[in-house]
């Protein structure tokens, strides 16, 4: 206990002395991110020096060993270290899909080679990756991807078209499902890395209903992928990318708390709900399960860290945790009326509310429709019989 | 502190779940006494056996002979009799009553006999068809050392099996102010004191009691005169979270019973479990379910702690399990089909036991109100 105090007050003069003042502010939205990468845009120096500092430390990643460049830190010190920086509201330093979901799948099923090659550099904010899973045709039945990867000897040559691949078009490496095999659906399936620079690689941004395009589509027209790039053992790449849409749920569902505010809703909406009634009912309602959900996350990560968790539970959290989400902008929206609406104003700041709005409709599709989450929950924890 | 249950406390909620099942189930109990028309809805025996089990004493303190422990193991044996609709005085008694005289010259009076199980306690507070408390219009005037009563209320869970009752009535203000409220524990043999019982949809027994011109000492009062709201909060939010638990309880033992069935019947030819039609809504209730265990384990938590942020996590959970256990049992009869409709089965009493704890001490619309005005709007 007296090693986690002194861990705990080194952390706080080092956060103090490090984090810069710009990144103690609240984020103002996505465009505030800071994603690293091989060609990165950085909003201002202080990002960058955030970023490079907490890198150096190995805290982008506290909690993997120090080998594969993470902070080697236990359990209760990253928890310090989440709180400390939660005190000066210090901002995540680098968001990554190679730490919330390569990185938790490499250092399970990665060969020693691989984890040495790649966390690293994902952990420095070096390489930005995106995911390839979803294609034109396999969607929630997502076994049933058609991409392929042939076996040239040396190589693997890559063919096909994946689709609502995140950022596609700014990520340096992808992560992609591939079929090498016909013989069985979900036993012919295995996991590749590759260069999203290689030869035969494209991508073609999706303009969506909130104006943003956040989304690929991405093609490989005979893309080599050099044979140690293969992640786990060959047609075995489902239970890898099972293992990994895990934590992307994981990371889905906590959306339900974001912004991080512990307000209830109805506070922030005070005045905009004076005159009505009805309204007032449904925020009421709302804060009832949004409060209780928080204790629900409370709770699944408390049960998480002990190993309590069932495996299946991320599927309920993120079922009820983007469900909530998608109704909280739906009532902001009925709260600012036709304010809300606009698109384009200055005072609308762009129109944020109704394109929030809009993105959230996303939440529940992406990383495994709702129908899938119930379908997982029905089969797994409560045992019902399926097809 | 972690959100889950301590080795302890799993320990006596592998007890409680033993013991409710056997000793308090349905059938040896609920339809046992329903069946006979007991005057009192549940049976003395089982009463005394809580308090062999060290139940009834769970939220005295030590020194008063008690296991002084809290919200949370209290929640812990509601969950179960919540599972297995056992009808006893344990919420009120053991509970409520418990809580609101802590502290005061009535628990040396009375707090023995339910410790050993040999009386029955009950708190009296509404007067009209919803929970309105601060809405108490019964009167207590000064009468030589002590107070003289006059007034009715109704909606008295074992109000005519009860030894003593813990009333709330008005020494100062009026009807609607929260302000001017005292707490008097009356005894039953009171001249002038009247129960008549009334027995509900779940074959409970909640009795209209009367008080006409009931003199009480000074040392029946419990708390401060007129500044009883206090009390009445902290034994309201000792109940309401325990009804929260006890429905908790409702939910989990109606969906079990579903999700039992659906794996069990056939139609067209397979187990209607296979449909997806009824998977996703059994999947969503498991997690409503879920959910609304977490806020009441929070709420639990947060009044052991005297955290003050405990009210709105009380309401939040009365509301949430309240929605959540009418979800579970109308989903239960609906998914049972025609034999859910039946008095022989068993699904038909969860969906009356929760009508009945969702009225009790404000239901989901009285808590949702309660949160927004405690967060401002």
């Amino acid at each position: 206990m007296a090693d986690l105090e002194a861990f705990r007050s080194e952390t706080r003069a080092w956060l103090e002395a490090n984090c810069p003042a710009e990144m103690r502010e609240p984020m103002r939205d996505e465009s505030d991110y800071c994603w690293g990468g091989r060609n990165p845009t950085f909003k201002n120096d202080a990002q960058k020096r955030w970023m490079d500092a907490m890198a150096e430390r190995g805290w982008t990643v506290p909690d993997w060993p120090r080998e594969y460049g993470g902070g080697g830190l236990s359990p209760a010190e990253t928890k310090i270290l989440k709180q400390e920086m939660a005190r000066i509201g210090a901002r995540n330093p680098l968001m990554s899909f190679g730490i919330s979901m390569l990185g938790p799948a490499l250092l399970k099923y990665g060969n020693e080679e691989q984890k040495r090659r790649f966390l690293p550099e994902i952990a420095r904010g070096e390489i930005r990756w995106c995911q390839g899973y979803s294609e034109p045709g396999a969607g929630s039945d997502l076994a049933g991807l058609q991409t392929s990867a042939e076996d040239k000897g040396d190589h693997f040559l890559v063919n096909g078209q994946k689709v609502w691949t995140s950022y596609a078009d700014k990520a340096d490496w992808i992560f992609c499902l591939v079929r090498t095999s016909k013989e069985s659906k979900h036993g012919g399936i295995s996991f590749l890395l590759f260069d999203m620079a290689s030869e035969g690689v494209s991508t073609k941004p999706i303009l969506l209903i909130s104006g943003s395009s956040p989304f690929c589509e991405t093609f490989f027209d005979d893309v080599k992928v050099p044979k140690d790039q293969l992640v786990g053992e060959l047609n075995k790449g489902w239970d890898v990318a099972k293992y990994l849409l895990g934590h992307e749920r994981e990371m889905i569902s906590g959306m339900g708390l974001s912004g991080g505010s512990s307000e209830a809703l109805g506070t922030a909406l005070r005045d905009l709900l004076a005159d009505e009634p009805m309204l007032r009912t449904d925020v009421a309602r709302f804060d009832v399960d949004a409060i209780a959900f928080r204790a629900m996350s409370e709770r699944f990560i408390d049960e998480l860290k002990a190993g309590r968790a069932h495996p299946a539970q991320p599927s309920m959290m993120k079922y009820a945790g983007t469900e909530l989400n998608k109704r909280r902008h739906e009532l902001v929206m009925a709260a600012g009326g036709a304010s809300a609406l606009e698109w384009e104003s200055e005072r609308s700041k762009g129109g944020k509310a109704a394109r929030e709005w809009l993105r959230t409709k996303a939440n529940s599709i992406e990383g495994g429709t709702s129908e899938i989450q119930l379908g997982i929950v029905a089969k797994r924890i409560l045992n019902l019989p399926g097809t | 502190m972690p959100l889950y249950l301590t080795d302890d406390q799993a320990m006596l909620r592998d007890t409680a779940r033993e013991f409710m099942a056997e000793q308090g189930s349905i059938k040896a109990q609920l339809r046992h006494w329903r069946d006979r028309g007991c005057k009192d809805g549940f049976g003395h025996g089982l009463w005394k056996q809580f308090a062999e089990m060290g139940f009834t004493g769970i939220l005295v303190p030590e020194a008063d002979g008690g296991l002084g422990l809290g919200h949370v193991e209290a929640g812990i044996v509601l969950e179960e009799i919540g599972r297995n609709l056992t009808p006893s005085p344990f919420l009120v008694s053991a509970v409520a009553f418990v809580e609101g005289v802590k502290g005061s010259a009535a628990r040396e009076r009375w707090l023995p006999g339910i410790l050993s199980g040999d009386i029955v306690a009950a708190v009296a507070i509404d007067e009209g068809r919803k929970h309105r408390p601060e809405a108490t219009a019964m009167r207590a005037e000064r009468s030589g050392n002590g107070f003289r009563l006059n007034g009715a209320k109704s909606f008295v869970v074992q109000g005519g099996s009860a030894d003593v009752i813990l009333v709330a009535a008005r020494t100062g203000g009026s009807a609607g102010e929260t302000d001017g409220l005292t707490l008097f524990a009356v005894d039953k043999e009171a001249s002038g004191f009247g129960a008549a019982s009334e027995r509900l949809a779940d074959s409970s027994m909640a009795a209209r009691l009367t008080f006409e011109n009931v003199e009480v000492d000074a040392d029946a009062v419990v708390g401060e005169v007129d500044q009883g709201w206090a009390v009445l909060t902290r034994l309201l939010d000792a109940g309401r979270t325990g009804i929260a638990a006890e429905q908790v309880g409702v939910a989990s033992g109606a969906m079990d019973m579903t999700v039992d069935y659906l794996k069990q019947r056939t139609q067209f030819g397979r187990p209607i479990g296979e449909f997806q039609a009824l998977q996703h809504r059994a999947a969503h209730l498991y997690s409503e379910i879920e959910i609304a265990r977490a806020a009441t384990l929070k709420a639990q938590q947060l009044l052991d702690e005297g955290d003050s942020k405990a009210e709105l996590m009380v309401s939040v959970a009365k509301a949430k399990a309240g929605r959540t256990a009418t979800l579970a049992v109308q989903e239960g009869v609906q998914m049972h089909g025609g034999i859910g409709m039946t008095d022989e089965h068993d699904i038909g009493l969860f969906m009356k036991r929760d009508r009945a704890l969702n009225e009790l001490w404000g239901d989901a619309n009285y808590h949702a109100e309660r949160v927004a005005q405690l967060s401002g709007y």
